[in-house]
Protein backbone atom coordinates (compact mmCIF):
# COMPACT_ATOMS: atom_id res chain seq x y z
CA UNK A 1 0.00 0.00 0.00
CA UNK A 2 1.13 3.60 -0.62
CA UNK A 3 2.33 5.14 2.25
CA UNK A 4 0.38 8.34 1.46
CA UNK A 5 -2.90 5.80 2.05
CA UNK A 6 -1.98 5.31 5.17
CA UNK A 7 -1.64 8.69 5.73
CA UNK A 8 -5.34 9.83 4.62
CA UNK A 9 -6.16 6.48 6.33
CA UNK A 10 -4.44 8.11 9.35
CA UNK A 11 -6.08 11.58 9.39
CA UNK A 12 -9.76 10.86 8.17
CA UNK A 13 -10.03 8.01 11.02
CA UNK A 14 -8.82 10.69 13.36
CA UNK A 15 -11.14 13.02 12.03
CA UNK A 16 -14.04 10.51 13.07
CA UNK A 17 -12.76 9.23 16.33
CA UNK A 18 -12.63 13.10 17.14
CA UNK A 19 -16.43 13.56 15.84
CA UNK A 20 -17.18 10.73 18.05
CA UNK A 21 -15.70 11.82 20.65
CA UNK A 22 -18.34 15.52 20.58
CA UNK A 23 -21.14 13.31 20.01
CA UNK A 24 -20.12 11.07 22.79
CA UNK A 25 -19.42 14.17 25.26
CA UNK A 26 -22.47 15.88 24.47
CA UNK A 27 -25.04 12.65 25.43
CA UNK A 28 -23.47 12.30 29.10
CA UNK A 29 -23.65 15.71 29.96
CA UNK A 30 -26.14 15.45 32.02
CA UNK A 31 -25.08 12.14 33.46
CA UNK A 32 -23.97 11.67 37.17
CA UNK A 33 -20.74 10.69 36.31
CA UNK A 34 -19.81 13.99 34.61
CA UNK A 35 -21.23 15.54 37.35
CA UNK A 36 -18.94 13.66 39.72
CA UNK A 37 -15.83 14.61 37.78
CA UNK A 38 -16.46 18.25 37.81
CA UNK A 39 -17.06 17.98 41.74
CA UNK A 40 -13.55 16.51 41.89
CA UNK A 41 -11.83 19.78 42.67
CA UNK A 42 -14.57 20.45 45.73
CA UNK A 43 -14.12 17.12 47.39
CA UNK A 44 -11.08 18.07 49.80
CA UNK A 45 -12.47 20.86 51.96
CA UNK B 1 3.32 -0.61 58.02
CA UNK B 2 1.22 1.84 60.28
CA UNK B 3 3.71 4.26 60.39
CA UNK B 4 4.00 4.27 56.23
CA UNK B 5 0.05 4.37 56.54
CA UNK B 6 -0.13 7.51 58.57
CA UNK B 7 2.73 8.83 56.31
CA UNK B 8 0.37 8.60 53.45
CA UNK B 9 -2.53 10.07 54.84
CA UNK B 10 -1.15 13.66 53.94
CA UNK B 11 -0.59 15.37 51.25
CA UNK B 12 3.61 16.17 49.86
CA UNK B 13 3.09 19.82 49.57
CA UNK B 14 7.22 20.25 50.24
CA UNK B 15 8.27 20.50 46.45
CA UNK B 16 5.30 22.39 45.82
CA UNK B 17 6.25 25.13 48.31
CA UNK B 18 9.90 24.86 46.70
CA UNK B 19 8.93 24.98 43.11
CA UNK B 20 6.23 28.43 44.04
CA UNK B 21 8.72 30.15 45.90
CA UNK B 22 11.43 29.84 42.97
CA UNK B 23 8.39 30.58 39.94
CA UNK B 24 8.14 34.00 41.76
CA UNK B 25 12.13 34.29 41.96
CA UNK B 26 12.38 33.38 38.26
CA UNK B 27 9.83 35.57 37.35
CA UNK B 28 11.72 38.69 39.08
CA UNK B 29 15.10 37.77 36.99
CA UNK B 30 13.34 36.53 33.81
CA UNK B 31 11.16 39.78 33.65
CA UNK B 32 14.11 42.00 34.40
CA UNK B 33 16.36 40.52 32.05
CA UNK B 34 13.37 41.42 29.46
CA UNK B 35 13.39 45.30 30.61
CA UNK B 36 16.80 45.47 30.02
CA UNK B 37 16.57 44.49 26.63
CA UNK B 38 14.29 46.57 26.00
CA UNK B 39 15.98 49.17 27.39
CA UNK B 40 18.88 48.41 25.16
CA UNK B 41 16.56 48.63 21.91
CA UNK B 42 16.05 51.97 23.01
CA UNK B 43 19.38 52.88 23.94
CA UNK B 44 22.02 49.97 22.29
CA UNK B 45 24.97 51.58 24.26
CA UNK B 46 23.70 49.48 27.29
CA UNK B 47 24.61 46.42 25.95
CA UNK B 48 27.85 47.97 27.39
CA UNK B 49 30.22 46.88 24.49
CA UNK B 50 30.52 43.84 26.31
CA UNK B 51 29.57 40.37 24.46
CA UNK B 52 28.08 38.73 26.85
CA UNK B 53 25.42 41.66 27.67
CA UNK B 54 24.87 41.61 24.22
CA UNK B 55 21.09 41.53 23.27
CA UNK B 56 21.67 38.72 20.80
CA UNK B 57 23.09 36.34 24.17
CA UNK B 58 20.83 38.13 26.87
CA UNK B 59 17.46 37.45 24.81
CA UNK B 60 17.64 33.82 24.39
CA UNK B 61 18.05 34.03 28.45
CA UNK B 62 14.86 36.01 28.87
CA UNK B 63 13.16 33.74 26.98
CA UNK B 64 14.29 30.76 28.80
CA UNK B 65 13.84 32.59 32.08
CA UNK B 66 10.43 33.43 31.45
CA UNK B 67 9.12 30.53 29.75
CA UNK B 68 10.61 27.40 31.40
CA UNK B 69 12.41 28.56 34.53
CA UNK B 70 9.03 30.96 36.02
CA UNK B 71 6.55 29.07 33.88
CA UNK B 72 7.92 25.55 34.11
CA UNK B 73 8.46 25.79 38.14
CA UNK B 74 4.39 27.38 38.37
CA UNK B 75 3.61 24.11 36.04
CA UNK B 76 5.38 21.72 37.86
CA UNK B 77 4.19 23.33 41.38
CA UNK B 78 0.26 23.42 40.24
CA UNK B 79 0.26 20.28 38.62
CA UNK B 80 1.65 18.31 41.55
CA UNK B 81 -1.01 20.54 44.21
CA UNK B 82 -3.92 19.49 41.34
CA UNK B 83 -3.20 15.87 40.76
CA UNK B 84 -2.91 15.04 44.61
CA UNK B 85 -5.90 16.80 45.58
CA UNK B 86 -7.97 15.84 42.65
CA UNK B 87 -7.28 11.67 43.14
CA UNK B 88 -6.38 12.01 47.05
CA UNK B 89 -3.62 10.73 46.94
CA UNK B 90 0.14 11.94 47.75
CA UNK B 91 2.91 12.24 45.18
CA UNK B 92 4.23 8.85 43.58
CA UNK B 93 7.40 8.38 44.69
CA UNK B 94 8.20 11.34 46.65
CA UNK B 95 11.80 11.39 46.47
CA UNK B 96 11.69 11.12 42.59
CA UNK B 97 9.64 14.38 43.04
CA UNK B 98 12.30 15.80 45.06
CA UNK B 99 14.72 15.24 42.14
CA UNK B 100 13.05 16.68 39.50
CA UNK B 101 12.14 20.48 42.19
CA UNK B 102 16.67 19.93 42.04
CA UNK B 103 17.24 18.95 38.88
CA UNK B 104 14.86 21.36 37.51
CA UNK B 105 16.47 23.88 39.17
CA UNK B 106 20.43 22.71 37.48
CA UNK B 107 18.62 23.01 34.47
CA UNK B 108 17.78 26.88 34.63
CA UNK B 109 21.06 27.25 36.43
CA UNK B 110 23.24 26.03 33.51
CA UNK B 111 21.29 28.10 31.31
CA UNK B 112 21.52 30.89 33.09
CA UNK B 113 25.45 30.45 32.73
CA UNK B 114 26.01 29.01 29.23
CA UNK B 115 23.43 31.31 27.36
CA UNK B 116 25.24 34.92 28.08
CA UNK B 117 28.82 32.70 27.44
CA UNK B 118 27.27 31.91 24.14
CA UNK B 119 26.63 28.62 23.54
CA UNK B 120 23.48 27.80 21.54
CA UNK B 121 22.10 25.36 19.30
CA UNK B 122 20.71 28.58 17.41
CA UNK B 123 17.02 26.82 17.89
CA UNK B 124 14.10 29.59 19.01
CA UNK B 125 12.90 28.43 22.36
CA UNK B 126 15.55 25.18 22.41
CA UNK B 127 18.77 27.09 22.36
CA UNK B 128 20.54 24.73 25.57
CA UNK B 129 23.38 22.52 24.35
CA UNK B 130 23.08 18.99 24.06
CA UNK B 131 23.91 18.08 28.26
CA UNK B 132 21.90 20.37 29.54
CA UNK B 133 19.13 19.03 26.84
CA UNK B 134 20.05 15.28 27.80
CA UNK B 135 19.31 17.11 31.68
CA UNK B 136 16.17 18.05 30.66
CA UNK B 137 15.27 14.86 29.35
CA UNK B 138 16.14 12.65 33.06
CA UNK B 139 13.95 15.57 34.96
CA UNK B 140 10.88 15.25 32.31
CA UNK B 141 11.17 11.64 32.19
CA UNK B 142 10.99 11.43 36.40
CA UNK B 143 8.29 14.40 35.99
CA UNK B 144 6.22 12.41 34.00
CA UNK B 145 6.55 9.15 35.95
CA UNK B 146 5.52 10.82 39.08
CA UNK B 147 2.47 12.66 37.62
CA UNK B 148 1.39 9.59 36.17
CA UNK B 149 2.19 7.66 38.75
CA UNK B 150 -0.16 9.72 41.26
CA UNK B 151 -3.00 9.44 38.72
CA UNK B 152 -2.45 5.34 38.62
CA UNK B 153 -2.49 5.50 42.33
CA UNK B 154 -5.99 7.83 42.85
CA UNK B 155 -8.35 6.52 44.96
CA UNK B 156 -11.34 7.79 42.84
CA UNK B 157 -12.93 6.85 39.71
CA UNK B 158 -12.44 9.81 37.13
CA UNK B 159 -9.34 11.49 36.46
CA UNK B 160 -10.08 15.46 37.18
CA UNK B 161 -9.87 17.51 33.15
CA UNK B 162 -7.17 19.72 34.69
CA UNK B 163 -5.02 16.42 35.01
CA UNK B 164 -5.80 15.59 31.26
CA UNK B 165 -4.21 18.62 30.45
CA UNK B 166 -1.42 18.56 32.12
CA UNK B 167 -0.86 14.83 31.49
CA UNK B 168 -0.85 16.08 27.66
CA UNK B 169 1.11 19.09 28.33
CA UNK B 170 4.01 16.75 29.70
CA UNK B 171 3.80 13.89 27.17
CA UNK B 172 3.69 16.47 24.28
CA UNK B 173 6.72 18.53 25.49
CA UNK B 174 8.67 15.50 26.04
CA UNK B 175 8.16 14.52 22.64
CA UNK B 176 8.95 17.83 21.21
CA UNK B 177 11.92 18.40 22.81
CA UNK B 178 13.36 14.62 22.21
CA UNK B 179 12.83 14.88 18.15
CA UNK B 180 13.52 18.75 18.03
CA UNK B 181 17.07 18.30 19.72
CA UNK B 182 18.38 15.56 17.93
CA UNK B 183 22.00 16.61 17.36
CA UNK B 184 25.44 14.86 16.80
CA UNK B 185 27.98 16.26 19.33
CA UNK B 186 30.52 17.75 18.14
CA UNK B 187 32.32 18.63 21.07
CA UNK B 188 31.16 19.69 24.61
CA UNK B 189 29.52 22.42 24.22
CA UNK B 190 28.81 22.53 20.59
CA UNK B 191 26.55 20.12 18.29
CA UNK B 192 25.13 20.23 14.55
CA UNK B 193 21.30 19.71 14.18
CA UNK B 194 20.17 15.98 12.90
CA UNK B 195 18.27 17.65 10.03
CA UNK B 196 19.14 20.10 7.32
CA UNK B 197 17.64 22.63 5.21
CA UNK B 198 13.82 23.15 5.01
CA UNK B 199 13.69 20.06 7.15
CA UNK B 200 15.39 21.14 10.03
CA UNK B 201 13.20 24.91 10.12
CA UNK B 202 10.09 22.64 9.64
CA UNK B 203 11.13 20.57 12.78
CA UNK B 204 12.50 23.79 14.32
CA UNK B 205 8.37 25.17 14.17
CA UNK B 206 7.03 22.34 14.88
CA UNK B 207 8.32 22.21 17.87
CA UNK B 208 8.15 25.95 18.77
CA UNK B 209 4.22 26.05 17.79
CA UNK B 210 3.83 23.39 19.70
CA UNK B 211 5.90 24.53 23.20
CA UNK B 212 3.20 27.30 22.51
CA UNK B 213 0.80 24.93 22.87
CA UNK B 214 1.66 22.55 25.14
CA UNK B 215 3.98 23.93 27.41
CA UNK B 216 2.10 27.75 27.30
CA UNK B 217 -1.43 26.89 26.45
CA UNK B 218 -2.37 22.91 27.57
CA UNK B 219 -0.39 23.66 30.85
CA UNK B 220 -1.96 26.72 31.89
CA UNK B 221 -5.40 25.76 30.71
CA UNK B 222 -4.85 22.65 33.46
CA UNK B 223 -4.05 25.23 36.17
CA UNK B 224 -7.17 27.31 34.65
CA UNK B 225 -9.50 24.07 35.12
CA UNK B 226 -8.46 23.91 38.73
CA UNK B 227 -7.97 27.43 39.94
CA UNK B 228 -10.81 29.19 38.40
CA UNK B 229 -13.40 26.98 39.80
CA UNK B 230 -11.91 26.83 43.25
CA UNK B 231 -11.39 30.42 43.38
CA UNK B 232 -15.08 30.83 42.31
CA UNK B 233 -15.99 28.64 44.65
CA UNK B 234 -18.47 26.39 41.74
CA UNK B 235 -17.51 23.84 39.48
CA UNK B 236 -16.64 24.45 35.78
CA UNK B 237 -19.22 25.56 33.63
CA UNK B 238 -19.35 22.56 30.91
CA UNK B 239 -17.66 18.93 32.07
CA UNK B 240 -18.65 18.19 28.73
CA UNK B 241 -17.14 21.18 26.81
CA UNK B 242 -14.04 20.61 28.63
CA UNK B 243 -13.95 17.01 27.11
CA UNK B 244 -14.43 18.41 23.74
CA UNK B 245 -11.84 21.70 24.45
CA UNK B 246 -9.17 18.90 24.86
CA UNK B 247 -9.27 16.73 22.02
CA UNK B 248 -10.18 19.88 19.24
CA UNK B 249 -6.38 21.09 21.13
CA UNK B 250 -5.31 17.94 21.32
CA UNK B 251 -6.17 16.98 17.23
CA UNK B 252 -5.55 20.52 15.67
CA UNK B 253 -2.44 22.52 17.49
CA UNK B 254 0.13 19.55 16.16
CA UNK B 255 -0.40 21.14 12.25
CA UNK B 256 -0.03 24.53 13.10
CA UNK B 257 3.69 25.26 12.95
CA UNK B 258 4.42 26.19 9.31
CA UNK B 259 2.46 29.05 10.35
CA UNK B 260 6.05 30.19 10.96
CA UNK B 261 7.61 29.74 7.94
CA UNK B 262 5.02 31.67 5.18
CA UNK B 263 6.29 32.49 2.18
CA UNK B 264 9.93 30.93 2.67
CA UNK B 265 11.37 27.18 1.23
CA UNK B 266 8.84 25.16 2.93
CA UNK B 267 6.60 23.47 -0.05
CA UNK B 268 3.11 26.08 -0.58
CA UNK B 269 0.56 23.44 0.46
CA UNK B 270 2.59 23.13 3.66
CA UNK B 271 2.35 26.59 4.19
CA UNK B 272 -1.67 26.42 3.32
CA UNK B 273 -2.05 23.53 5.58
CA UNK B 274 -0.65 25.17 8.96
CA UNK B 275 -2.92 28.57 7.70
CA UNK B 276 -5.85 26.80 7.88
CA UNK B 277 -5.55 24.45 10.86
CA UNK B 278 -4.40 27.47 12.64
CA UNK B 279 -7.75 29.42 11.88
CA UNK B 280 -9.19 26.20 13.25
CA UNK B 281 -7.58 26.51 16.34
CA UNK B 282 -9.83 29.68 16.74
CA UNK B 283 -12.75 27.07 17.88
CA UNK B 284 -10.96 25.41 20.81
CA UNK B 285 -8.75 28.15 22.08
CA UNK B 286 -12.90 30.19 22.19
CA UNK B 287 -14.87 27.38 23.71
CA UNK B 288 -12.17 26.58 26.40
CA UNK B 289 -12.28 30.93 27.08
CA UNK B 290 -16.02 30.46 27.53
CA UNK B 291 -16.01 27.30 29.38
CA UNK B 292 -13.71 29.29 32.22
CA UNK B 293 -15.32 32.38 31.76
CA UNK B 294 -19.10 31.37 32.34
CA UNK B 295 -18.16 29.56 35.41
CA UNK B 296 -18.47 32.61 36.64
CA UNK B 297 -21.57 32.87 35.76
CA UNK B 298 -24.30 33.65 38.79
CA UNK B 299 -20.87 34.96 40.48
CA UNK B 300 -19.93 37.91 38.56
CA UNK B 301 -20.17 40.23 41.80
CA UNK B 302 -16.94 38.15 43.31
CA UNK B 303 -15.06 40.25 40.45
CA UNK B 304 -15.79 43.42 42.29
CA UNK B 305 -14.17 42.23 45.86
CA UNK B 306 -12.05 39.39 44.72
CA UNK B 307 -8.24 40.86 43.04
CA UNK B 308 -6.78 36.57 42.84
CA UNK B 309 -10.27 36.13 40.42
CA UNK B 310 -9.92 39.34 38.42
CA UNK B 311 -6.42 37.83 37.47
CA UNK B 312 -7.52 35.08 36.56
CA UNK B 313 -10.77 36.13 34.82
CA UNK B 314 -8.39 38.41 32.90
CA UNK B 315 -5.94 36.69 32.00
CA UNK B 316 -8.79 34.26 29.74
CA UNK B 317 -9.51 37.64 28.44
CA UNK B 318 -6.29 37.77 27.50
CA UNK B 319 -5.98 34.24 26.11
CA UNK B 320 -9.66 35.21 24.09
CA UNK B 321 -7.62 38.00 22.33
CA UNK B 322 -4.36 36.30 21.36
CA UNK B 323 -5.97 33.35 20.30
CA UNK B 324 -8.09 35.61 17.79
CA UNK B 325 -4.79 37.57 16.81
CA UNK B 326 -3.24 34.25 16.16
CA UNK B 327 -5.19 32.81 13.82
CA UNK B 328 -5.25 36.54 11.90
CA UNK B 329 -1.80 36.57 11.66
CA UNK B 330 -1.33 33.00 10.63
CA UNK B 331 -3.38 34.24 7.32
CA UNK B 332 -1.13 33.93 4.73
CA UNK B 333 -1.81 37.32 3.31
CA UNK B 334 -2.07 39.25 6.92
CA UNK B 335 1.42 37.33 7.49
CA UNK B 336 3.27 38.93 4.41
CA UNK B 337 2.76 42.37 6.61
CA UNK B 338 3.30 41.19 9.64
CA UNK B 339 5.87 38.64 9.72
CA UNK B 340 9.58 39.86 10.96
CA UNK B 341 7.57 42.83 12.51
CA UNK B 342 6.89 43.89 16.38
CA UNK B 343 3.79 42.81 15.96
CA UNK B 344 4.69 39.25 16.16
CA UNK B 345 6.83 40.12 19.32
CA UNK B 346 3.70 42.61 20.75
CA UNK B 347 1.95 39.44 19.80
CA UNK B 348 3.77 36.67 21.28
CA UNK B 349 3.49 39.28 24.76
CA UNK B 350 -0.29 39.40 24.78
CA UNK B 351 -0.42 35.82 25.26
CA UNK B 352 2.71 35.68 27.84
CA UNK B 353 2.08 38.89 30.02
CA UNK B 354 -1.80 38.26 29.53
CA UNK B 355 -2.46 34.85 29.79
CA UNK B 356 0.29 32.88 30.92
CA UNK B 357 1.86 35.14 33.28
CA UNK B 358 -1.58 36.61 35.00
CA UNK B 359 -3.30 33.09 35.05
CA UNK B 360 -0.26 31.72 37.02
CA UNK B 361 0.30 34.49 39.37
CA UNK B 362 -3.46 34.23 40.14
CA UNK B 363 -2.70 30.18 40.75
CA UNK B 364 0.36 31.09 43.01
CA UNK B 365 -1.74 33.73 45.31
CA UNK B 366 -3.93 31.17 45.44
CA UNK B 367 -1.76 28.38 46.83
CA UNK B 368 0.63 30.21 48.74
CA UNK B 369 -1.45 31.06 51.40
CA UNK B 370 -2.91 27.38 51.61
CA UNK B 371 1.06 25.86 51.36
CA UNK B 372 2.08 28.16 54.79
CA UNK B 373 -1.02 27.66 56.79
CA UNK B 374 -2.23 30.92 56.63
CA UNK B 375 -5.86 32.45 56.05
CA UNK B 376 -4.84 34.63 52.81
CA UNK B 377 -1.64 36.41 51.21
CA UNK B 378 0.19 38.98 53.96
CA UNK B 379 -1.67 41.99 51.44
CA UNK B 380 -4.57 41.91 49.77
CA UNK B 381 -3.82 45.52 48.52
CA UNK B 382 -0.65 44.71 47.27
CA UNK B 383 -1.97 42.18 45.12
CA UNK B 384 -4.80 44.67 43.76
CA UNK B 385 -1.61 47.14 42.71
CA UNK B 386 -0.29 44.13 41.74
CA UNK B 387 -2.98 43.34 39.41
CA UNK B 388 -3.06 47.09 37.93
CA UNK B 389 0.50 47.52 37.76
CA UNK B 390 0.66 44.53 35.29
CA UNK B 391 -2.58 45.29 33.79
CA UNK B 392 -1.82 48.59 32.27
CA UNK B 393 2.03 47.23 31.86
CA UNK B 394 0.50 44.87 29.29
CA UNK B 395 -2.21 47.16 27.87
CA UNK B 396 1.39 49.82 27.27
CA UNK B 397 3.33 47.13 25.81
CA UNK B 398 0.83 45.66 23.12
CA UNK B 399 -0.57 48.75 21.56
CA UNK B 400 3.00 49.92 21.51
CA UNK B 401 4.02 47.07 19.82
CA UNK B 402 0.58 47.03 17.42
CA UNK B 403 1.25 50.27 16.34
CA UNK B 404 5.24 49.64 15.58
CA UNK B 405 4.63 46.56 13.66
CA UNK B 406 2.18 47.16 11.62
CA UNK B 407 4.05 51.22 10.74
CA UNK B 408 6.97 49.19 10.03
CA UNK B 409 5.71 46.49 7.88
CA UNK B 410 4.10 49.15 5.55
CA UNK B 411 7.27 50.85 5.45
CA UNK B 412 9.02 47.78 4.27
CA UNK B 413 6.64 47.56 1.17
CA UNK B 414 5.94 51.21 0.27
CA UNK B 415 7.08 51.66 -2.89
CA UNK B 416 7.47 54.65 -5.29
CA UNK B 417 5.83 55.45 -9.36
CA UNK B 418 9.54 53.94 -10.05
CA UNK B 419 9.20 51.25 -8.32
CA UNK B 420 12.55 51.49 -5.77
CA UNK B 421 11.45 51.38 -2.22
CA UNK B 422 10.08 54.24 -0.26
CA UNK B 423 12.08 53.79 2.80
CA UNK B 424 15.36 52.39 3.94
CA UNK B 425 15.45 49.82 6.54
CA UNK B 426 16.88 52.04 9.07
CA UNK B 427 14.22 54.46 8.33
CA UNK B 428 12.06 52.29 9.52
CA UNK B 429 14.32 51.09 12.80
CA UNK B 430 14.44 55.10 13.95
CA UNK B 431 10.28 55.17 13.35
CA UNK B 432 9.95 52.45 16.31
CA UNK B 433 12.20 54.35 18.76
CA UNK B 434 9.35 56.32 20.68
CA UNK B 435 7.41 52.72 20.70
CA UNK B 436 10.42 50.98 22.37
CA UNK B 437 10.26 53.33 24.75
CA UNK B 438 6.40 52.84 25.74
CA UNK B 439 7.28 49.07 25.29
CA UNK B 440 10.17 49.55 27.91
CA UNK B 441 7.87 51.62 30.33
CA UNK B 442 5.08 48.97 30.02
CA UNK B 443 7.49 45.97 30.82
CA UNK B 444 8.82 48.13 33.79
CA UNK B 445 5.29 48.05 34.98
CA UNK B 446 4.55 44.36 35.10
CA UNK B 447 8.01 44.12 36.59
CA UNK B 448 7.37 46.35 39.30
CA UNK B 449 4.27 44.30 40.11
CA UNK B 450 6.11 41.26 40.18
CA UNK B 451 8.56 42.57 42.53
CA UNK B 452 5.70 43.36 44.91
CA UNK B 453 4.32 39.80 44.52
CA UNK B 454 7.59 38.59 45.73
CA UNK B 455 7.72 40.66 48.31
CA UNK B 456 3.95 39.27 49.30
CA UNK B 457 4.89 36.09 48.53
CA UNK B 458 7.87 35.97 51.30
CA UNK B 459 6.28 38.03 53.85
CA UNK B 460 3.08 35.47 53.55
CA UNK B 461 5.46 32.32 53.93
CA UNK B 462 8.13 33.47 56.74
CA UNK B 463 4.94 34.78 59.00
CA UNK B 464 3.19 31.01 58.18
CA UNK B 465 4.69 27.82 58.47
CA UNK B 466 4.25 24.49 56.56
CA UNK B 467 1.05 23.44 56.87
CA UNK B 468 0.48 20.46 56.32
CA UNK B 469 -2.47 18.99 54.46
CA UNK B 470 -4.39 15.57 55.08
CA UNK B 471 -5.84 13.77 52.69
CA UNK B 472 -9.84 13.65 53.31
CA UNK B 473 -11.47 9.90 53.26
CA UNK B 474 -12.52 9.17 50.05
CA UNK B 475 -16.28 8.35 51.70
CA UNK B 476 -16.42 12.60 50.71
CA UNK B 477 -16.34 12.04 47.07
CA UNK B 478 -20.15 11.24 46.53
Amino acid sequence: MDINTLRILATVMSFIVFIGIIIWAWKRRDTSDFKDAANLPFTND
Amino acid sequence: MQALNTQSATYNDGVIRQFSIMAVVWGVVGMLVGVIIAAQLVWPELNLGLPWTSFGRLRPLHTNAVIFAFGGCTLFATSYYVVQRTCHTTLFLPQLAKFTFWGWQAVILAAAISLPLGFTQGKEYAELEWPIDILITLVWVAYAVVFFGTIGTRKVKHIYVANWFFGAFIITVALLHIVNSAAMPASMMKSYSAYAGVQDAMVQWWYGHNAVGFFLTAGFLGIMYYFVPKQADRPVYSYSLSIVHFWALIFTYMWAGPHHLHYTALPDWTQSLGMAFSLILLAPSWGGMINGMMTLSGAWHKLRTDPILRFMIVSLSFYGMSTFEGPMMAIKTVNSLSHYTDWTVGHVHSGALGWVGLVSMGAIYYMIPRLFGQKQMHSMKAIELHFWLATVGIVLYIAALWIAGVMEGLMWRAINADGTLTYTFVESVKAKHPYYIIRMLGGLLYLSGMIIMLWNVLKTATSGKAAIATIPPVAAHA
